[in-house]
C-alpha cells in the first residue's frame, strides 16, 4: 500500500459490462478515471458461473455503448467463455483503464469526496462508481443449519456440473431462472431431484415465432423506467424468469421438467428432525405464475394488434403448470437418500467494504436511478431495474451508462 | 401491469390509501410493524371451553378492540360431548374463509374491481382415526382443504381468478395453515 493516495475524477469500482460501459461514457466525456477490479475483467462471470450456463438475453442484444455481438448467430445465446471474451474484448476496444487483480478494501466520504483503499494504492476522488454488481454472495436461508450434516449442501456459485455430485437423490430449492436450469441438467444426468417451488416467473423462451426478450422490448416493457413501475421494490426483487438459453431454443418450464421425471414441491418451509417440510400454497403460486404470463402474451397480442405487427406467428397459449395432486408436504432427507441441497434463493451483493452509511435495514443501497441518497458523487449501476427494466440485463447498461455520466459529470462541474 | 389508480366509483368499504400509507410508513418504521396478536382461552366443562380476544399490541403501543369477542368452542354429540360450540377446526376453517375474503375485497378496491357479491365455501376433510390415535399413519390434522369462492363482480373471469389468487398471497390465515410454524407450549 503505498503512503501517498492518487487522484483521480471518479473511480469505477468493477469490471463487468455496467462499469465497462461507464469507463466508456466517462472516456467520452473526457473524464478522467480509473476502474479497479478485484480478479479479471469480467471476473464473476469467469468464476462464479456453472459450466453449462449461457447468457439468457439473444446475442443481438449483447449491445455496449461503442460495441455490439458482430457475431453470425444473432439469435443465439453466449457460453460463459463467450461472455467473457465479449466483456475483455469490449475492456480492450475502449481501451478502459482497468486495475486488474486490485481489490477494494474500503470506501469512505473525505473532504473531496471519496477515498478508495485497495489492496494496492489508495485513490482519492471526487466520484465513486459502484459497478460490483448485485450477485456477489449467495443467499442460504437459516433453515440450511437444520439439513443433516451427512447431506452436502452447496449453493449455485460453487456448483459447476451434475458430475460433481453424489449419485444419490437432489434437492433443489428455489424456481428462478437457477434453479429450473440446475434441475433440468441435474435431472438429465440421472438423478432423481426435487424442485422446491415458491413464487417464480414464467415465460415461454419464444412467442408467435420471436424471443420473448424480442417482445419485451418491441411492446416497449424493457423501456419501462423505474419511476413508471408500478412496484419498484417488487420488480427490483423479483425472481429471474424461467429462461434458458440452449442452442435449440427450448422452453423451460414445471411442466417440462415434470416430463423429465422432476418432482415439484412447495416452498420450503423448514427441515426439523431432518424431514424437510413443504408449503401447502404450490397451486396457488403456479395459478399466479400462470395467470401473469397469459397477462403478459395478451400485452403481447395487444401491442402486436395496435401496431399492426404481421411479420409473426399465431398467438397460443401454454399449458397450464400441471400441480402434483396430493403435494407431497414432507420429505425425510436421510430416508429418501437426498444425497446434496442446493440453496438456488437468490443472491445479494457484498458491500462489506462500502464505509459511506447508504445502505437501508435490509443492507441495499438507497438509490434512485442510480443516483446515490445522501452521497453527492456516488453512484451505483449494474442493478435490476435500476433505471428500467431493461437495466437487469447486459444491454440495459448503455442507456444507464449515458444518463449517469451525464449526472456525474455535472456534479464534477459542481464540485 | 397492475392497477393502481382505484377509480372513485369502486367502493367495496375498504380504505386503501390508508392502507397504502400505511405500508410506506412501516417500510420506514419496521419496528412499529410488530405487531403481538393475542387470546385467551379457559376451559368450562367437558370440551366446552370460551377464548376471549380484547386487546393487541402493534405500532408501538398497546389496543383495544372496541369490545371484547368470544368464541365458544366444544366438540359436537357424536363425539360425546355437548356441542356447546363449534369445533376448533370450524374456527380454523372461519378463519381462513374470513382472512381469504377480507383480501379479496381488499385487492378488489386496490385494483378498482366492484363486488356485488361474495361467498366463500370451506371444507376440511380429515380421517379422526389420527386424533384418536388409532392409527399412527394418519395425522391429526385436515389432510386436505378446499376453498370455493362465489362472486359476483364487475371483472373478467380472468380477473376474478387473479383476484382469489393475490388473496391467498397477502392472507396471514392462509400462510399459517400452509406453512411450518414454531410454536412453544409453557406451563406457568
Amino acid at each position: 500500500m503505498s503512503a501517498t493516495p492518487v487522484h483521480v475524477s471518479a473511480v469505477i469500482i468493477g469490471a463487468g459490462h455496467a462499469g465497462l460501459a461507464m469507463s466508456r461514457r466517462l472516456s467520452e466525456r473526457s473524464i478522467d478515471h480509473v476502474v479497479l477490479e478485484r480478479g479479471e475483467v469480467a471476473n464473476s462471470w469467469r468464476t462464479e458461473r456453472w459450466d453449462s450456463l449461457r447468457l439468457l438475453t439473444p446475442n443481438w442484444q449483447s449491445q455496449l455503448p461503442g460495441m455490439g455481438y458482430s457475431g453470425d448467430d444473432p439469435d443465439g445465446y453466449m457460453t460463459m467463455s463467450e461472455v467473457t471474451e465479449f466483456i475483455t474484448t469490449y475492456a480492450t476496444t475502449i481501451s478502459a483503464p482497468v486495475h486488474t487483480h486490485t481489490t477494494v478494501t474500503s470506501v469512505r466520504a473525505s473532504e473531496s469526496g471519496y477515498t478508495v483503499q485497495t489492496d494496492h494504492e489508495t485513490w482519492t476522488c471526487a466520484s465513486v462508481v459502484i459497478a460490483s454488481g448485485g450477485s456477489n454472495l449467495a443467499n442460504v436461508p437459516a433453515i440450511a443449519a437444520a439439513v443433516p450434516a451427512t447431506i452436502t449442501t452447496i449453493t449455485p456459485m460453487t456448483y459447476r456440473s451434475p458430475d460433481a455430485l453424489a449419485e444419490n437423490g437432489v434437492l433443489v430449492v428455489g424456481a428462478s431462472a437457477t434453479g429450473v436450469q440446475l434441475a433440468d441438467e441435474i435431472r438429465r444426468s440421472g438423478r432423481p431431484v426435487i424442485l422446491s417451488v415458491g413464487e417464480h416467473v414464467r415465460m415461454p423462451r419464444s412467442y408467435r415465432g420471436r424471443d420473448v426478450l424480442w417482445w419485451m422490448d418491441a411492446a416497449g416493457i424493457s423501456d419501462e423506467r423505474h419511476d413508471e413501475v408500478d412496484d419498484l421494490v417488487r420488480a427490483r426483487h423479483l425472481p429471474s424468469p424461467q429462461l434458458i438459453g440452449t442452442p435449440e431454443h427450448r422452453t423451460i418450464d414445471l411442466n417440462t421438467l415434470t416430463d423429465l421425471g422432476v418432482e415439484i414441491v412447495g416452498r420450503l418451509g423448514r427441515v426439523m428432525d431432518g424431514v424437510a417440510q413443504f408449503s401447502g400454497s404450490l397451486a396457488n403460486v403456479c395459478l399466479m405464475a400462470d395467470l401473469k404470463m397469459n397477462r403478459l402474451l395478451q400485452n403481447f397480442d395487444d401491442w402486436a394488434e395496435t401496431t399492426g405487427c404481421s411479420d409473426i406467428g399465431p398467438k397460443h397459449r401454454s399449458e397450464s403448470t400441471r400441480v402434483p395432486a396430493p403435494t407431497r408436504l414432507e420429505l425425510d432427507l436421510v430416508a429418501n437418500d437426498i444425497g446434496t441441497v442446493i440453496w438456488a434463493t437468490g443472491y445479494r451483493p457484498d458491500y462489506s467494504w462500502l464505509d459511506v452509511p447508504v445502505l437501508d435495514n435490509k443492507g441495499r443501497i438507497r438509490h434512485i436511478g442510480g443516483v446515490v441518497d445522501d452521497a453527492p458523487g456516488m453512484y451505483v449501476t449494474g442493478l435490476n431495474v435500476l433505471r428500467r427494466r431493461r437495466s437487469s440485463y447486459i444491454h440495459g447498461a448503455a442507456a444507464d451508462s449515458e444518463e449517469l455520466s451525464e449526472r456525474l459529470e455535472h456534479h464534477l462541474a459542481r464540485a | 401491469m397492475t392497477t393502481t389508480e382505484t377509480p372513485n366509483n369502486v367502493d367495496n368499504g375498504v380504505n386503501t390509501a390508508a392502507l397504502l400509507g400505511a405500508r410506506e410508513q412501516l417500510s420506514a418504521a419496521p419496528e412499529a410493524a410488530e405487531f403481538i396478536w393475542r387470546a385467551s382461552c379457559s376451559w368450562v366443562h367437558g370440551t366446552f371451553s370460551t377464548t376471549t380476544v380484547d386487546g393487541f399490541s402493534g405500532l408501538g403501543t398497546d389496543h383495544h378492540h372496541k369490545t371484547q369477542y368470544t368464541f365458544d368452542a366444544d366438540h359436537p354429540e357424536c363425539f360425546a360431548s355437548e356441542d356447546r360450540g363449534a369445533t376448533p377446526t370450524e374456527i380454523l376453517l372461519a378463519a381462513l374463509a374470513s382472512c381469504l375474503t377480507g383480501g379479496v375485497a381488499s385487492v378488489a378496491q386496490h385494483r378498482g374491481i366492484q363486488l356485488r357479491s361474495v361467498t366463500a365455501k370451506v371444507e376440511g376433510t380429515m380421517n379422526v382415526l389420527g386424533i384418536l390415535g388409532a392409527d399412527p399413519d394418519i395425522r391429526n390434522g385436515f389432510s386436505d382443504i378446499t376453498v370455493r369462492f362465489d362472486i359476483d363482480a364487475d371483472a373478467s373471469p380472468e380477473d376474478i381468478q387473479a383476484l382469489v389468487a393475490q388473496s391467498q398471497k397477502r392472507s396471514a390465515v392462509y400462510d399459517i395453515v400452509t406453512n411450518p410454524t414454531s410454536i412453544t407450549v409453557g406451563v406457568v
